[in-house]
């Protein structure tokens, strides 16, 4: 751990991209304390620009709602629901990638056949169709984002447990009676683990993305403020106060990249053979 | 050429329980979807009788056990028959098909430029690794591939229409104008430069890092060492010697990221209200024109399968190590 910790700050850029996700995460829990409000109230005038009024930083929209509540109340909800969609794509990649990896045979053509329609159909499309169907709930989106990004991590895991499987430790385990599912969870798993985490890390990313990308369509959840939904109000006014959608695209941009920078650390730190490519 | 034909064939074959897979999963959505055909109607009419009702569904097949709606409805999938958009008063299929060449152009557009300087950058970035010109490059694709396809597209429209007034913000030819051959291509070109870009940034950025990663593992192979041991120029070494072997990933990488592009579309051509596939499934949305959503998810899949077996074709002509059988 502490051999992995120091691997990982050696690399510059991985540990500023820490740092940004905690002034995130520091935004998306003083979000309620902060900005107790519904981010959607008129607090003040339309159109006030950003620096105008010590009270309103960031100035107001259209509307006159505060626009840094909006981004501190986004910044939970982007967090929560790319984490929360990853652990779903997670739960079901893992699942169905190490029964196929396992099992192999027939379970495992089929399990990959699967694999195989839902990375053909083209996934952010999917996304819209599952939310505009089901209606655009958090729990909908999150569902949606999840269902749509599990592939490549099923296909990871099958991979990993196909090579880990003949392994003599887990032939020695099979020799003693262990159950498969002991073995699964508790003696391959922890050793396929590391793919796995990188993979996952650059895959909340993604989700963010997904996330803003349906808000900016309008298939936000109307009850939670959403970095998507304010760029795309924002867009409505893009000719006369741009800092509206200038503003949460940032946020987007810089929690992103932050997620992507740790994700490519967390891989250098991991995997240290595969450094100074 | 039989063998390409056998070739194709056999991925045709492959195929084919992928589109009924995506057939059948689409007809499971339509079913999970709050509202039929004739409720949609009957919602139009503003109300309906329960007698007109049953007429309705007995009409659209509804009333019947679902293993029949389902051999029916793949039956019409085969045809190429995907239902009727009541909004549009309509085929589904004639919707698509009149939206499709809007959507391809932009994808080209967009292939083109993310391939073309994708490969350029990457190509250059790993010539000087470790140096400034590749930390630029390194750094500029890695804040593309972080920004999110529909905020960059405001943004241009932004710097590029509104502050430059260089090039138009929507749609795909000017309104009223009446221009013909060389001033109508020109004016759906001028139209065409900000989507494309907007969308193809972030695969610009993905090619841009693949490539100068595939170069780089491609330069510590020993036959660039025999060609620089022979005395050949870096140039030469780069271009015609590893630039060949590190294009390959490319070409996979193509085929993978067709969906995703389509994808960006959707956002992309509500941004620049181009009239293509992705703005109608954002009509659908709104219409609540599930017909016409589910229509353009069937063909978009299909279109990544379509492409895909395109890539293997090009990708067994590039690398002859690859058996066509």
């Amino acid at each position: 751990m502490k051999e992995f910790l120091r691997r990982f700050a050696r690399n510059k850029a991985a540990v500023a991209g820490v740092a940004i996700l905690i002034v995130v995460a520091g935004m998306a829990l003083s979000a309620p304390w902060l900005y107790p409000d519904s981010p959607w109230d008129m607090v003040t005038e339309p159109f006030l620009l950003p620096g105008a009024d010590a009270a309103h930083p960031l100035g107001s929209d259209m509307m006159g709602r505060d626009l840094a509540a909006g981004i501190f109340h986004g910044a939970r909800v982007s967090l929560v629901i790319g984490i929360v969609a990853t652990l779903v794509a997670l739960t079901v990649g893992i699942s169905l990638g190490a029964i196929a990896g396992y099992y192999g045979g027939w379970v495992d053509n089929v399990l990959m056949r699967l694999t195989e329609l839902f990375q053909t159909i083209p996934a952010f499309i999917f996304a819209i169709v599952l939310v505009a169907i089901f209606q655009p709930t958090v729990t909908s989106i999150v569902l949606a984002i999840g269902a749509v990004s599990w592939p490549p991590i099923a296909r990871l895991t099958r991979g990993e447990f196909l090579t880990l499987r003949n392994r003599e430790f887990v032939q020695a385990c099979i020799t003693i009676g262990m159950g498969d599912l002991r073995i699964i969870a508790l003696h391959i798993l922890p050793n396929a683990l590391a793919p796995i985490i990188v993979t996952g890390s650059l895959m909340v990313a993604t989700a963010i993305l997904t996330e803003a990308g349906l808000a900016f369509l309008g298939l936000g959840d109307p009850n939670v403020m959403s970095w998507g939904t304010i760029i795309g109000a924002g867009r409505e006014v893009l000719r006369t106060a741009a800092y509206v959608t200038t503003i949460p695209g940032i946020a987007i941009l810089l929690t992103v990249l932050a997620l992507n920078l740790v994700g490519e650390g967390l891989n250098d730190a991991l995997n240290p053979k595969l450094k100074n490519r | 050429m039989p063998r390409i034909v056998r070739f194709l064939a056999w991925r045709l074959l492959q195929a084919i329980p992928i589109i009924v897979g995506i057939a059948v999963f689409n007809f499971m959505l339509l079913q999970l979807a709050p509202g039929d055909a004739a409720d949609v109607l009957a919602g139009e009419a503003g109300g309906a009788t329960p007698e007109y009702m049953a007429e309705l569904k007995a009409r659209f097949g509804l009333d019947q056990p679902l293993p029949v709606q389902l051999g029916k409805y793949l039956w019409n999938v085969a045809r190429l028959d995907l239902g009727y958009s009541f909004r549009h008063n309509m085929p589904v299929i004639d919707l698509i098909l009149s939206r499709l060449p809007a959507t391809l152009m932009l994808m080209v557009a967009a292939i083109a430029l993310a391939l073309g300087l994708g490969v350029l950058l990457g190509v250059t970035a790993a010539r000087h690794v470790n140096r400034p010109l590749d930390t630029v490059i390194s750094v500029c694709a890695l804040l593309a591939y972080a920004t999110p396809i529909f905020w960059i597209g405001l943004m241009m429209i932004l710097l590029f229409s509104v502050q430059l007034g260089w090039l138009p913000s929507s749609g795909m030819r000017t309104i009223g104008a009446e221009l013909t051959g060389g001033a109508y291509a020109l004016d759906v070109t001028r139209h065409l430069v900000l989507p494309a870009a907007a969308l193809s940034l972030f695969f610009m950025a993905l090619y841009t890092r693949l490539m100068r990663a595939s170069m780089l593992e491609v330069y510590s192979l020993d036959y660039v060492t025999t060609a620089r041991a022979k005395g050949l120029t870096e140039r030469k070494i780069a271009f015609k010697h590893v630039l060949r072997n590190a294009l390959l990933p490319m070409v996979t990488m193509l085929g993978l990221q067709i969906g995703s592009m389509l994808g960006g579309s959707v956002l992309v051509e509500t941004v620049f209200g181009w009239p293509g596939l992705g703005r109608l499934a954002f009509e659908a949305v709104f219409q609540r024109d599930n017909n016409l959503l589910l229509g353009v998810l069937l063909l978009s899949s299909l279109l990544v399968v379509v492409v895909n077996i395109a890539v293997d074709l090009l990708y067994a002509r590039l690398d002859p190590r690859i058996e066509m059988s």
